[in-house]
C-alpha cells in the first residue's frame, strides 16, 4: 500500500487545461487535474456535468480542442496502444458485445493484453458467480456489470477507469466494485480514477475528489483537506433576523429568525470570529458529509441523493 | 472486530474508526494483547479506503491504544486497562454534557437531575420490567 504521507507522489494522469465543446456547449471548460499514482481518485457531479467527457479523454476516444492530456507522460490519442494495455475500463452502459459468451469475452478480451491473467480471470469469474456458457445478452444487469468489471481487471491494469460503475446496481453487485477499488489499490502503486453521483460510496473509498459543475472543476482536493475545510456551523442570535448572516465562506443560509444554518468554507477560527462579529453565538458545529459539501458548493443535489 | 461505517453522517470515517476500536477497548470487547486486522483487511470489510484504515491506526497508536510490533500487526496495547478507564470516564463526561446542556435547555435544575439518575438506577436494579422509561 502506498503511504501517502511518506512519498512524493507521482502523477498518473494529467489533463491541463483542457477545454471541449459540442456545438454550442462546453463540456469541458478549462479543466486541470492530476491523478497521484497508488491513490484512488473520485470524480463527482450531477448527470451531464462533464464527468464522462473527461474520462473519454483519459481514454483517448476524445481529442483536447485545447490543453493537453498525459496518462503516464503518454498521449492518450497519439498512443492509444501504449495507454490502453494501461488501462482497465468499465463504461457506465457496461457495454459489451451481446452475442458473445462469457468465455468468449474473455478469450477476446486476453488478446489485447500481454499481462492477462488467466487464474485471477477464472477465480474472478467463480467470485462473480458467472456461467462461462451464457451469453452476454442473457446477463442480469448485476451479472453483465461483473462480467463487465472482470474483463477491466483480468490483466491488472495500473489504473482502473470506472465510469459510474455503480448506477442501477443493486448492493451486492455494488459492493464488489467498491472491493475491486479497495483491492486495485491495496496492491502497491496502483491507481483508480472513478466517477460516480454516489456520494457516500465516493467518501468511503477517494484519497482525493474533484467536483465538476456544467464542465467546470469547482473543487479538487484530498477528501481529508476538504473534509477539514468546511464546516456545517449553527448560529444563533438574541434577536430574530429577517436577512440571512454575513459570513464569509457560508455557502446557502437554511433558517429563520434567531437560527441560522449553513455549510461554511474556511477555518474554523476564522468562521468562528466572523460569527462573533456578526453578533452570533455557534450553537451547533460538526463536520459535513460529503454530500452537503457538494450541495452547498455547486447548489443542487446528486440525482441519487434524495434529501430535498 | 465489529465496526459500523456510515459515510452520511459527516464524522470523517478514519475518526469512526478510531472511536468504535476505542469502545471496544474500554468494553473490553478487545483485550490487550489481542490483534487488530492487517489494514487491508478491515479496509475491505468496511469498504473504505486502506489509506483511511492506515490513518486511523496511526492515531490509536499515538493514543497509546494499540502498538505496532514491528511489522508483525497491531495489537491492543498491555497498557489497555488504566487508560480503558481514562476512556471510560471520558465516554461518560460526553454523555453528562450533554445531558446538562439538555437539562439546562429545559430548566431543570442539576440537583433534580442527579436525582433522576439515582430514580433511574434504583428502577433498573429492581429489572428490566419496571425500569421502562414512558
Amino acid at each position: 500500500m502506498n503511504d501517502l504521507d511518506t512519498k512524493p507522489p507521482e502523477t498518473v494522469v494529467d489533463l491541463r487545461g483542457v477545454t471541449r465543446r459540442f456545438g454550442p456547449t462546453t463540456a469541458l471548460d478549462d479543466v486541470s487535474l492530476s491523478v497521484p499514482r497508488g491513490t484512488v481518485f473520485g470524480l463527482v457531479g450531477v448527470n451531464g456535468a462533464g464527468k464522462t467527457t473527461l474520462i473519454k479523454h483519459v481514454l483517448g476516444l476524445l481529442r483536447a480542442q485545447t490543453g493537453s492530456v498525459r496518462v503516464f507522460g503518454l498521449d492518450p490519442v497519439a498512443d492509444p496502444v501504449g495507454v490502453l494495455s494501461k488501462i482497465g475500463y468499465l463504461s457506465e452502459d457496461k457495454d459489451l458485445p451481446d452475442w458473445m459468451r462469457v468465455d468468449e469475452l474473455l478469450h477476446y478480451n486476453r488478446a489485447f493484453y500481454p499481462s492477462w491473467d488467466d487464474r485471477y480471470a477464472e477465480q474472478l469469474r467463480r467470485t462473480f458467480e458467472l456461467d462461462s456458457a451464457k451469453q452476454i445478452k442473457q446477463l442480469s444487469r448485476g451479472q453483465r456489470a461483473r462480467a463487465g468489471l472482470l474483463a477491466a481487471l483480468a490483466h491488472r491494469p495500473e489504473i482502473l477507469v470506472l465510469d459510474e460503475p455503480s448506477s442501477g446496481l443493486d448492493p451486492i453487485v455494488r459492493r464488489d466494485i467498491l472491493t475491486a477499488i479497495i483491492r486495485t489499490i491495496s496492491d502497491e502503486g496502483r491507481t483508480v480514477l472513478f466517477s460516480s453521483h454516489l456520494l457516500e460510496e465516493v467518501e468511503r473509498v477517494s484519497d482525493y475528489v474533484a467536483m465538476i459543475d456544467e464542465g467546470r472543476i469547482v473543487l479538487c482536493d484530498r477528501l481529508e483537506q476538504i473534509k477539514d475545510s468546511f464546516h456545517c456551523l449553527t448560529l444563533r442570535f438574541d434577536a430574530p433576523q429577517s436577512d440571512p448572516p454575513t459570513v464569509p465562506g457560508a455557502l446557502g443560509w437554511k433558517g429563520a429568525d434567531q437560527e441560522w444554518t449553513a455549510v461554511c468554507n474556511g477555518r474554523l477560527e476564522e468562521l468562528q470570529a466572523a460569527a462573533a462579529e456578526a453578533g452570533a453565538r455557534i450553537v451547533g458545529q460538526r463536520v459535513p458529509s460529503l454530500d452537503e459539501i457538494f450541495v452547498a458548493r455547486v447548489g443542487r443535489t446528486c440525482p441519487a441523493s434524495d434529501e430535498e | 472486530m465489529q465496526i459500523h461505517i456510515s459515510a452520511n453522517d459527516g464524522v470523517p470515517i478514519y475518526l469512526q474508526i478510531v472511536n468504535q476500536v476505542k469502545y471496544l477497548v474500554a468494553s473490553g470487547r478487545l483485550a490487550p494483547g489481542e490483534e487488530l486486522p492487517p489494514i487491508r483487511v478491515l479496509a475491505e470489510q468496511l469498504l473504505v479506503n486502506p489509506n483511511t484504515v492506515a490513518r486511523a491506526y496511526r492515531e490509536l497508536e499515538t493514543a497509546g491504544l494499540v502498538t505496532k510490533r514491528r511489522t508483525a500487526g497491531t495489537y491492543v496495547s498491555d497498557a489497555g486497562s488504566p487508560l480503558a478507564r481514562r476512556q471510560r470516564v471520558k465516554i461518560l463526561t460526553e454523555r453528562v454534557d450533554a445531558l446538562l446542556a439538555e437539562a439546562r435547555q429545559l430548566d431543570v435544575a442539576v440537583d433534580e437531575v442527579v436525582e433522576l439518575i439515582r430514580q433511574q438506577d434504583e428502577k433498573m436494579q429492581l429489572g428490566p420490567k419496571a425500569g421502562e422509561t414512558p
